[in-house]
């Protein structure tokens, strides 16, 4: 396990796993774009689509009397017939009224089909090396040879490559197309162009985590990422990180025990990711969220249970009591400390400064933010606090009447 | 039309109309709600779900391959929402989050697992046996009549039938809230029908339909089904009465050509042995959808002249 994190476990191992490396970083960067663009599923239509091809370029290939398996002659034939579905969901969605998720799963269901009525006439064929093709539905890297490896690694560099340039263009018209079309840019032209990013990535996928995975390591990586980040920009380069090290994990914990597919691993490394950046990311994790609910609901109950101090009022809320008692403003039978009554004086003199503050202010622009948590210092200035007290007389001691 | 065909081909055909009619039953509402790829998501999770039935029960039975393909696709539907509504996250990506990774562990668990000495492959569940449903005991049509022999139809075939029977009956008792909770979730809600138990029981319902589907063909025509001969019949009619009997007449041809195609096609091409059935019958529902959408009379948007559309 080790061996092959440090890429020690044979030379193919490595070629494998910096390929996936390369691929899921390419992978998850491009797949961003289609993620912001609210259309993450063309991608599995997409993956689905190049099953005919291989069996097309299979079928080709050996009646030119080739050798089948050719990695790069099957690669090729995929992603002809990817480029068809992308084209046919295109057209369906502009020439008539399907929307596009009828678009995605009619071209999805039935280039899978015709993939499928194509591998069972390879099947019969007579050529005896067709063995292997089903591989390119779930991948496969045993017995996976060293130009295949070159191939993956290659391809995917070139991929990176080529997020990186489009990147600006790309993120543009994901973000805002109505905007990137205002500002000239051919937004079809490059809505194909992201398309046919993301159709390079599941062509050179093929082999190392097969078809219906590969669209996980489009989807997964961007939207884990987007809990990070409210920014297109760094989303992008996060996906890519997310995806490229779901693809090294992956292919290095599958390189070190047998019975581990490289395909499934990698996404499931993807997916844990997903589900820690779901949890604990910043802002928008679920922890982050119930964090702040709770501090919401601590600051609420703070501030009722010392308006209720101030007003002589018995607190008979459990959580409030407990809340008030942890920071030693009142006793534990709910008696107010020192502490406590000076506390609750500043409550309630800054909700009579509010009060104040609303007569003179008559704009929303600066009342509007009473909420009655909102410290009325963050609002006014001294000055202004100064004003208020000068209206209200001097500050008067909770208890003394 | 001899006992050769009773024997071999009425049963696969029957059982094929009846998968493909009881997938585009719900298909229809789907499609309405922009929610075709929901089949698409089912299809998937189900192979965990056979899995992991059969490392609980240990037997390759039909009954608790259902049962936990049913609840895997349960399970799957209540992690979309989860997804969705926890991280905020469009309906589309927290899908394919879910099924890719669902299907992502199931490939894992079936490699981890000895199944070597039965039945049970990533293959089989994409592509089904349709070809292998055959009905040993018929001797000719007069076998129908033959309770001994009726006895012996392979076991898909009454439970689809069944399937595609309690979906049509769903469909015509609930067609009303269907119809009106498909097209105006407020004007249902003011009606007092319950707006979101429909759109939750359609998707159970397409869930059973692709479940028994997907055991008896695969999950190709599962995922082709619930999206072409509905698109296919929306672009033919504005009524949804008449786009629901217009996608069960595509089902039903679907099936029929498709299974004709598989079996007897290569012959009039010289070759010898069959192709995929189901992966015919899917390629035949998207040539009609095509027909549909070149030849459609209501193919385009409403509102959109010939000369604006681009």
């Amino acid at each position: 396990m080790l061996d092959a994190l440090l890429l020690q476990a044979g030379y193919n191992a490595a070629l494998v796993a910096i390929g996936a490396a390369l691929l899921g970083f390419a992978a998850g960067a491009s797949g961003t774009f289609m993620f912001l663009r609210k259309r993450a599923l063309v991608s599995d239509a997409v993956a689905h689509a190049t099953l005919p091809g291989v069996g097309l370029a299979f079928i080709v290939m050996v009646s030119l009397g080739g050798d089948g398996r050719n990695l790069a002659g099957l690669l090729l034939g995929s992603a002809v017939t990817a480029w068809i579905g992308l084209l046919v969901i295109e057209w369906m969605t502009r020439r008539t009224r399907l929307a596009e998720d009828a678009a995605i799963g009619a071209v999805l269901g039935v280039f899978f089909g015709i993939g499928i009525v194509l591998l069972t006439v390879v099947q019969t064929m007579s050529a005896g090396r067709q063995a292997g093709l089903e591989s390119f539905l779930l991948g496969s890297t045993a017995g996976m040879l060293l130009q295949d490896a070159v191939v993956i690694a290659v391809g995917g560099s070139l991929a990176v490559l080529a997020t990186w340039l489009m990147r600006r263009p790309m993120t543009l018209v994901a973000f805002d197309s109505e905007y990137a079309a205002a500002a000239g840019y051919d937004v079809r032209r490059i809505d194909l162009l992201m398309m046919a990013l993301v159709m390079a990535i599941t062509v050179i996928g093929l082999k190392l985590v097969g078809l219906i995975l590969i669209v996980a390591l489009l989807i997964i990586p961007p939207v884990a990422a987007r809990f990070w980040s409210e920014r297109a920009g760094r989303v992008i380069w996060i996906a890519g990180g997310v995806g490229g090290a779901a693809g090294y994990l992956g292919a290095a914990m599958s390189a070190s025990a047998p019975a581990l597919p490289t395909g499934p691993i990698i996404v499931l490394v993807a997916a844990a990711i997903f589900v820690l950046s779901l949890l604990f990311a910043p802002v928008r994790g679920v922890l982050a969220a119930l964090l702040r609910h709770r501090r919401f609901q601590r600051r609420v109950h703070r501030r009722q249970g010392l308006l209720a101090l101030a007003a002589h009022h018995p607190i008979r809320e459990a959580y409030t009591l407990r809340l008030l008692a942890r920071e030693g403003l009142v006793r534990p039978d709910g008696v107010p400390t020192e502490a406590g009554r000076a506390q609750a004086a500043k409550v309630a003199r800054d909700e009579r400064r509010w009060e104040v503050a609303r007569e003179i202010h008559q704009d929303a622009g600066l009342t509007g933010r009473y909420d009655g948590l909102t410290p009325i210092e963050e609002v006014f200035t001294p000055d202004e606090i100064a004003e208020f007290d000068r209206r209200l007389g001097p500050p008067v001691a909770v208890g003394a009447r | 039309m001899g006992p050769e065909f009773v024997q071999f081909s009425l049963t696969p055909i029957l059982i094929g109309i009846f998968a493909s009619v009881a997938c585009a039953l719900p298909g229809n509402f789907l499609i309405l709600r922009r929610q075709a790829l929901i089949g698409d998501a089912i299809s998937h999770v189900v192979l965990p779900g056979i899995v992991v039935a059969f490392l609980v029960t240990g037997v390759v039975a039909a009954i608790p391959m259902l049962l936990g393909a049913a609840a895997a696709a349960v399970v799957a539907v209540v992690l979309i929402e989860a997804v969705k509504r926890l991280g905020s996250i469009e309906p589309g990506a927290a899908m394919g989050v879910v099924f890719t990774t669902m299907f992502a562990a199931g490939v894992l668990i079936l490699e981890q697992t000895d199944t070597s000495d039965v039945h049970l492959d990533v293959q089989h569940a994409l592509m089904g046996n349709l070809e292998t449903l055959v009905w040993f005991r018929a001797t000719g049509w007069e076998s129908l009549l033959d309770p001994a022999a009726l006895a012996t139809v392979p076991d898909e075939l009454p439970r689809m039938a069944v399937v595609c029977a309690l979906l049509v009956a769903c469909t015509v008792v609930f067609w009303r809230w269907l119809k009106i909770a498909t097209f105006d979730e407020g004007f249902a809600r003011a009606l007092g029908i319950p707006a979101s138990a429909v759109g939750f029981g359609l998707v159970i319902a397409a869930a059973v339909a692709a479940v028994t589907a997907f055991d008896a063909v695969g999950s190709i025509i599962v995922i082709a089904m619930f999206v072409c001969p509905p698109a296919a019949a929306r672009l033919m009619t504005n009524r949804l009465a008449h786009q629901v009997w217009w996608s069960v007449g595509f089902a039903t041809l679907s099936a029929v050509l498709g299974y004709v195609f598989a079996g007897y096609g290569p012959l009039w091409f010289g070759a010898e042995n069959a192709v995929s059935a189901a992966g015919m019958i899917a390629a035949v529902s998207g040539a009609i959808l095509g027909l549909a959408c070149l030849f459609g009379p209501h193919r385009s948007r409403v509102g959109v002249g010939r000369q604006e559309a681009p």
